[in-house]
């Protein structure tokens, strides 16, 4: 990956620092996507007002597009969910958008704390499933009506689908924001490398500029589309819990 | 062989799998430009779930290339 002696550094940007003892950078964008989110939801429903300012609508239609997931996907039993299901959209979707931000932090890039909110909601939807259906949750793992020699084939596998549900719903976002990422600064450090050659080089740098305007546009866009999806997947879990199929 | 070619090489055939995927995106996307095109009002409705579809597979993507990574850098 060397260019004269110059190497693309990509990975330097998801390393901790210690702001303090025990507190990181990580820790530091984390409290500020709460003070944000907590602003946002306290301030836009202060006015109250029947034409809503523009924090207001944000603050609403953030809220009607959660309400719309959660009532699509897990019906009426669904909202005594939402609260949980709002929070974790929220907290995902700052988390990625404000990783897009120069300079910033994106702490939904460490599997750490992904694979802590994919635990979250794994432990939630067995819980879940376990108080409604009790015994009957084992059900899940074996469909009914299918023939009884076929048990020692489709129990495993179920039960692995089931427990690898973590490590899917974990991955795909800290991947998604990883690869995003290291795209971005790739194409940055061409712009760079190719523009200290001089001449030519700084009309070839343009190219990878161009590139990397579009990339952030579409970061952006998969920044919205990955809580979008950690938010209906854990709707389409708490569906399977409270209905088991 | 080389460890850091062996590393390279590895890595190259990791990535391989953006082949299906590849496809597979093709096929989400040509099926809903066509079950938009055939009924332009199930727009709204089938629109997120190509969106889900398009996420879910991008996933595989991204395992592939976090695989790809973990052979480079791990």
């Amino acid at each position: 990956m060397a260019a004269e002696g110059k190497t693309i550094d990509a990975l330097s940007q998801f390393e901790l620092t210690h702001i303090a003892a025990g507190f990181t950078n990580s820790n530091l964008f984390m409290v500020i996507a709460g003070i944000a989110i907590t602003g946002l939801m306290v301030l836009g429903a202060r006015p109250r007002a029947r034409v809503p300012g523009r924090l207001q609508s944000l603050a609403e239609v953030s809220y009607q597009f959660v309400h719309g997931i959660v009532d699509d996907q897990v019906g009426k039993e669904g909202k005594r969910f939402f609260p949980f299901v709002f929070t974790l959209f929220m907290f995902v979707l700052f988390g990625n958008m404000l990783g897009m931000l120069p300079y910033a932090f994106t702490f939904t890039s460490h599997i750490a704390v992904t694979f802590t909110l994919a635990l979250v909601v794994f432990i939630l939807v067995t819980a879940v499933a376990i108080a409604l259906h009790g015994r009957k949750f084992l059900g899940y793992f074996f469909p009914e009506g299918a023939p009884l020699w076929l048990a020692p084939i489709i129990v495993p596998v179920e039960v692995i689908s089931y427990l690898s549900r973590v490590v899917s719903l974990s991955v795909r976002l800290f991947a998604n924001m990883v690869a995003g990422h290291v795209m971005l600064k790739v194409f940055a450090t061409f712009v760079v490398l190719l523009g200290s050659l001089g001449g030519v080089g700084i009309l070839g740098a343009a190219a990878p500029l161009a590139a990397n305007v579009a990339l952030v546009g579409f970061e952006f866009l998969v920044a919205f589309i990955q809580a979008y999806v950690f938010a209906i997947l854990t709707c389409i879990y708490l569906h399977d819990a409270v209905h088991l199929h | 062989m080389d460890a850091e070619a062996a590393r390279a090489i590895g890595a190259g055939i990791a990535v391989l799998a953006l082949f299906g995927v590849g496809l597979a995106m093709g096929n989400i996307f040509s099926t809903l430009i066509s079950s938009v095109a055939r009924n332009p009002a199930a727009r709204d409705t089938v629109f997120p779930i190509g969106i889900l579809g398009f996420a879910l597979t991008e996933a595989v993507a991204l395992f592939a290339l976090l695989i790809a990574f973990l052979i480079l850098f791990a």
